[in-house]
Parts: C-alpha cells; sequence; structure tokens
C-alpha cells in the first residue's frame, strides 16, 4: 500500500499515525496535533535531509508514473473490460472482503486481549501474530499447504470428511486473511493501548458491565485505529499473491485474483504485457477508491 | 461509609480506616504519594486491597472469614461508588448529555428518561445550555462539571473525588467547589470522600480531615482541629502552621521557641510539655517602636527579630528571623511597603491570645 503522494501524514491510514489516532486525550504523538493548527513546515529542518527525502518520494512514485508513461491506452478500455478481467476483479473484490470481515470478526477480540493483557503474554501474542507479516507470503503458501494439503496435520483428516480446501476458492480466502490478519490486528491493538483504561474505569464505576463498556465505549473510541485497521487488512488481501499462488492455485474464475490475473498475462506471450499494465492499472483504482472512500467516511465521522 | 483497607503496590504500602456519613465531605490531605488516590481505587475496586468496604447496608469488601467464609468483593460496576478524578475523562464520542445519561442508560434506564435525568443534572451544573456539544467543545472546567453531573446521574451511593480542582483554574475551580459543597447535606446526599493536596480545600468543605503520610494515616478529627493544631511537624507543614514544643512557665503563659505565648485550648501548668501552634499569618510584624525603651519585648505574644530571608507568597512576603528560624511569619503585601521591608531590619512580632492554639501533649 502507497502513501506516495499524500501531503497530510495524518491522514494516511498506515498504523504507525492513523492506529495511534483516537480522539481521547491519551492519545499523543504527532496525530494527536490538531489538523487545523498553524505549522509553519520545513522550518527547523536540516536542509540536507530534503534530499533523502524527495529520494525516497521519487521511489514510491516514479514506477507508477512509469507504468503511466508505459501504458497503451488504446488497449486499456478492452483490457479491463474483458471477461476474463472482470471476473478476476469480481474474484478478487468477493475474496478479499470475505477475508476482511474473518479478519475483523477473529482479529478484533485478539486485538483487544493483546492489548488488556499482561506485559508477557501481550509479547508473545504480538510476536505469533507478527510472524505471518514478517514471512515471504510464499512460505505462508507452503505452510497453508503442510497444514491443509491432501497429506497435511489437519488436511488429511478433512479430506476423510470429503473436504478439500487446497486449489479452492476457500482456499483463496484463508491465504488472504491469513496474510492480511497481522496487519488488521496490529493497528487495532496499537490504537486500543493509546486510548488506554482510563475511560474503561470510568465507565465501569458508572455501572456499566463488561460487554457495556466494549460496546458502549472500547469500540468507539477505537473506531479510527478499527478503520485504519480494516482498510490495510483489505488492500493487503485484495494484493495477495504468494501464498495463494501456491495454496490456491491458479485456475481462471476459481483462485486466479487479479495479482494472478496479472502475473499471468505478463508471463503470457509478449503482446499480453500490456493486458498486465492494464490490470495492474485496475488494481491501483481500485485501492485508490477504498483510500478516499474511507477518507471520506472519516472526515464525516464523529469525532 | 465505613472503610478498612490495605493495599501493597510494590514496595509500597497503604493502610487506612475510616468512616464517612451520609451527607458528609470526608478530606483526605497528603503529598503526592501518599497513598490517597490508591485508597480511592481500592475503594472502587480498581485496584486489589485486603480489608473490608462498606457502604450504608451493603458490604462491597469482605476479608475471607475463619473457615469457609469466603472473602466478598463486588466489581466496579456493581459497587455504586462513583470516582472522579483530576480530568474529567468524558466520552469523547458521546455528546455531553450522552456522557451524563450513561451511568443510568448502563443501568438499564430507558433512553428518553435518562436523557430526561441528564438535562436536569445539566441544569444544576449550569450546563443545560451545551447538552448537545461534545466534550471537546467545552472548556475544562466546564467538562469537570459535566464529569461532576455523569457521576451523580449514576445515583451513587458514594461520591470519589480524587483532586478533582488541581487541573481547573482558579474560577473554574471555584464553580467545581460550590457544586461539590452543595452536594453536602441535600436531601439525597451521600458520603463524599475528597482527596487533595491542597488543605484550604479541606477547610472549605470538609468538615472532618484525615490525612496521610507514607501510606498511612498520620491524623485524623474534625477540619478545626487537624488544620487548627497539627500533632506532628509533618501535618504542621502540609497546613502551613508554625508548631512549637512548649513548655507550661505558670500564669497562663508558655515558653516555646524562645517566645514567651499566651492562648486558648489546653492549659499547661508550670514545667507542664504541650505544643503551640499558630499561623505565619496571625502574627503582626511591627517596627521596633511599639518595643519598651530598651528595646526589649514587654510581654508576652511580643518578640523581636532580625530578617534573615524574605520569601514571596501569594499576597504578601514570608519573612525568617536570625532570632527564630522555625518561626515563619507572613506580612501583607502593603504592610510589607510600609515597614519598607529588608534583611538585616530588626522588628518586632505581636500576636493575639485568639490565635496561639495551645495543646497538653504533642
Amino acid at each position: 500500500m502507497s502513501t506516495g503522494g499524500r501531503r497530510d501524514p495524518h491522514e494516511a491510514p498506515s498504523w504507525s499515525t492513523a492506529a495511534a489516532r483516537g480522539d481521547s486525550p491519551t492519545s499523543h504523538g504527532p496525530s494527536a496535533l490538531p489538523s487545523s493548527a498553524p505549522r509553519r513546515h520545513g522550518e527547523h529542518l536540516p536542509a540536507w535531509l530534503l534530499i533523502p527525502a524527495i529520494i525516497a518520494v521519487l521511489l514510491l512514485v516514479l514506477p507508477f508514473i512509469a507504468l503511466l508513461v508505459r501504458l497503451d491506452w488504446a488497449t486499456v478500455p478492452a483490457a479491463i473490460t474483458s471477461p476474463a478481467a472482470l471476473q478476476a476483479l469480481g474474484l478478487s473484490l468477493t475474496t478479499a472482503a470475505i477475508a476482511t470481515v474473518i479478519c475483523a470478526l477473529l482479529g478484533v477480540p485478539l486485538a483487544v486481549t493483546m492489548a488488556r493483557s499482561p506485559g508477557w503474554l501481550a509479547s508473545v501474542l504480538r510476536t505469533l501474530t507478527t510472524l505471518p507479516l514478517v514471512l515471504p507470503p510464499l512460505v505462508g503458501g507452503i505452510a497453508l499447504l503442510a497444514l491443509l494439503g491432501r497429506n497435511g496435520l489437519l488436511g488429511g483428516a478433512l479430506a476423510v470428511a470429503g473436504i478439500s480446501i487446497p486449489f479452492t476458492t476457500a482456499a483463496v480466502v484463508i491465504a488472504q486473511a491469513f496474510v492480511a490478519l497481522p496487519f488488521l490486528v496490529i493497528s487495532i491493538e496499537g490504537a486500543l493501548r493509546a486510548i488506554g483504561t482510563e475511560h474503561e474505569r470510568v465507565a465501569a464505576s458508572l455501572g456499566a458491565s463488561r460487554f457495556t463498556v466494549f460496546r458502549r465505549v472500547t469500540l468507539p473510541l477505537a473506531t479510527p485505529g478499527l478503520i485504519a485497521g480494516t482498510v490495510l487488512c483489505f488492500a493487503r488481501a485484495l494484493g495477495e499473491f504468494g501464498a495463494t499462488a501456491l495454496f490456491a492455485g491458479n485456475a481462471a474464475g476459481v483462485t486466479r485474483t487479479m495479482p494472478l490475473a496479472i502475473y499471468t498475462a505478463f508471463n503470457g506471450a509478449g503482446v499480453e504485457e500490456d493486458t498486465a499494465i492494464a490490470l495492474s492499472l485496475l488494481l491501483i483504482l481500485v485501492a485508490l477508491a477504498v483510500l478516499v472512500l474511507v477518507r471520506g467516511w472519516r472526515a464525516g465521522a464523529v469525532r | 461509609m465505613r472503610v478498612d483497607l490495605h493495599a501493597r503496590r510494590g514496595g509500597f504500602t497503604m493502610s487506612a480506616a475510616f468512616d464517612a456519613q451520609p451527607g458528609e465531605i470526608l478530606a483526605v490531605i497528603g503529598p503526592n504519594g501518599s497513598g490517597k488516590s490508591t485508597l480511592l481505587n481500592a475503594i472502587a475496586g480498581l485496584l486489589p486491597a485486603a480489608g473490608s468496604v462498606i457502604v450504608g447496608d451493603r458490604v462491597l469488601d469482605a476479608p475471607a472469614g475463619p473457615g469457609a467464609a469466603r472473602g466478598t468483593h463486588v466489581p466496579p460496576s456493581r459497587r455504586r461508588i462513583a470516582l472522579l478524578g483530576q480530568r474529567p475523562l468524558l466520552f469523547p464520542h458521546l455528546s455531553v448529555r450522552e456522557n451524563v445519561a450513561f451511568g443510568p442508560r448502563a443501568q438499564g434506564v430507558p433512553r428518553a428518561e435518562a436523557h430526561r435525568r441528564a438535562s436536569l443534572r445539566l441544569e444544576e451544573v449550569g450546563l443545560g445550555g451545551l447538552a448537545g456539544r461534545r466534550p471537546a467543545d467545552l472548556s475544562g472546567g466546564q467538562q469537570q462539571r459535566a464529569a461532576i453531573a455523569r457521576a451523580l446521574a449514576a445515583e451513587p451511593d458514594a461520591l470519589l473525588l480524587d483532586e478533582p480542582f488541581a487541573a481547573l483554574d482558579a474560577p473554574s475551580a471555584a464553580q467545581a467547589r460550590r457544586l461539590i459543597a452543595a452536594q453536602q447535606g441535600d436531601g439525597s446526599a451521600i458520603p463524599i470522600v475528597l482527596v487533595t493536596h491542597d488543605p484550604m480545600d479541606a477547610l472549605i468543605l470538609a468538615a472532618r480531615t484525615l490525612v496521610m503520610h507514607d501510606g498511612a494515616v498520620v491524623q485524623s478529627g474534625s477540619t478545626a482541629e487537624v488544620l487548627g493544631h497539627p500533632r506532628s511537624e509533618f501535618v504542621a507543614a502540609l497546613a502551613g502552621v508554625n508548631r512549637l514544643e512548649a513548655v507550661g512557665a505558670g500564669d497562663g503563659v508558655v515558653h516555646a521557641g524562645g517566645l514567651a505565648l499566651r492562648g486558648h485550648g489546653d492549659a499547661l501548668s508550670a514545667g507542664e510539655t504541650g505544643s503551640v501552634v499558630f499561623a505565619p499569618g496571625s502574627v503582626r510584624t511591627e517596627s521596633v517602636q511599639v518595643l519598651a525603651e530598651d528595646g526589649s519585648a514587654t510581654g508576652p505574644n511580643l518578640w523581636t527579630g532580625r530578617v534573615t530571608q524574605l520569601d514571596p507568597i501569594p499576597g504578601g512576603i514570608r519573612l525568617q528571623t536570625a532570632e527564630h528560624p522555625g518561626i515563619a511569619v507572613d506580612c501583607p503585601s502593603t504592610h510589607a511597603v510600609a515597614l519598607g521591608l529588608h534583611p538585616g531590619q530588626r522588628l518586632a512580632f505581636r500576636i493575639d491570645e485568639a490565635d496561639v492554639s495551645i495543646r497538653v501533649g504533642s
């Protein structure tokens, strides 16, 4: 997910900033600054710092510019409206959405547990959660096969029951959830930590049960982090390639999501390279649309 | 409410016991780290503690008895004890009215009724017009008043206040203080425990005061007695008064810190030991012309000294003399100007009998 080209770092839903948002007075850091505060940019920065900063921006933005330059615009409409492309897009959006819902249902409770656990337990859980994040997705795919494959740890038992998960759409969803869950958990946990427990204590002293506290205080206060985490999770699921390729394969209409469609197009005959680029453009547009939507939602959100 | 609690946090132990009647404000004073907040959090059930807490006829905490009797610990959400701290901690995502209605709502009161009660409470604290706003739109003082309204709207059986005025500017603090005072002796009165580092809060609001030091209660009783005649140097320093060991000199006079003093309270017979207490502000600073021709003090409650130290205090100057280094004297600013106060100056000091408290023993 790229945040290149965005001027206001507050609004970038990367977890280091957005997750720490939260309108609680306990949240410090850059995100706690009112964005309307008058600030004079760059005044106290050493000038040489600008050189690597500019190079960094170029590193993030130039590839996309190159992509747009390289694009054969004449073929774009046909490429992105082809049945194969639409099929891949539809499959991608559906599976990524399902994976995100699964991640939210499982990840929010995990994040809450982590944020409110004693130090050692939180550390253990955080390390375990971060593992898929630092592993190459390909390794994740192999690991998923080892678990759910025909001769896998659970796969054998499932096969007896007549269930085979690898190389199905369900496998796509599982692979996406596997790689995207850490993004959701880590960013929501950060938000919950930033909120602290003081408001929850007040709510309890006013007579609210644990569930009421969670529903009426904890969740609303964590909403910015929740949204940031969900968006990250969805974006990651949408772009998931490695684990899907190994665990779910590349069957058109069943497991060929956008990234796999792009890869397939790219690996095809040279003439198809333009299709790959056009499909990439489509994926970029979808990602941008998600970011813009969320941004709009948050601008009008309850503060 | 009856409290007898012992808590341990790391190497720190806190131990305190007290009673507070409905409609009474009990002040708990002490410096930072004396265990005041630990005590309140333990009463609110937010910290593990041993001992007992009884509010009205409800036992909230009881130690495990011998044999089969199990200890009691009612969780915070069912204790019906409201705790209000230095920061208002309003829920930022709810309107002010919804904040105040939170307690009733959490306890199952229907929304409309809860909002009606919240509006009434907000009227009481003078925020009726701001009910629809978000907490962030309110000033610090308004937020704290809303927090008081929220705490009271939950209709608690006891109210715990942890430095509720400390973060407020002077006018807001005064407003909040009046609000708390108004709860006293109210029809639906509940016991209120007010933790403060400022003894003057206790003086204004509380009939009884408890002083904590290093996790223990060092003095308790009526506020007038605790602050009027501290029983230790520690409490005297906290209350900002002079406290001296005294010996009876007969004829109603005591000798203390090199001074001959008459006062009120206990009478010390000749040779009997006790203590005297007086406020630095009760001492009148005068030019030495009031003294006898030879420059000596002419009677009790009158002494002289050479100024060694001048320190600014609100509204005046605190001075100390070479002759009586343990005795602080406050001189109002206008008087200080008239006298032309300066180090090395020789001055006479006078205090009324009514301002000197004498007690037998420490």
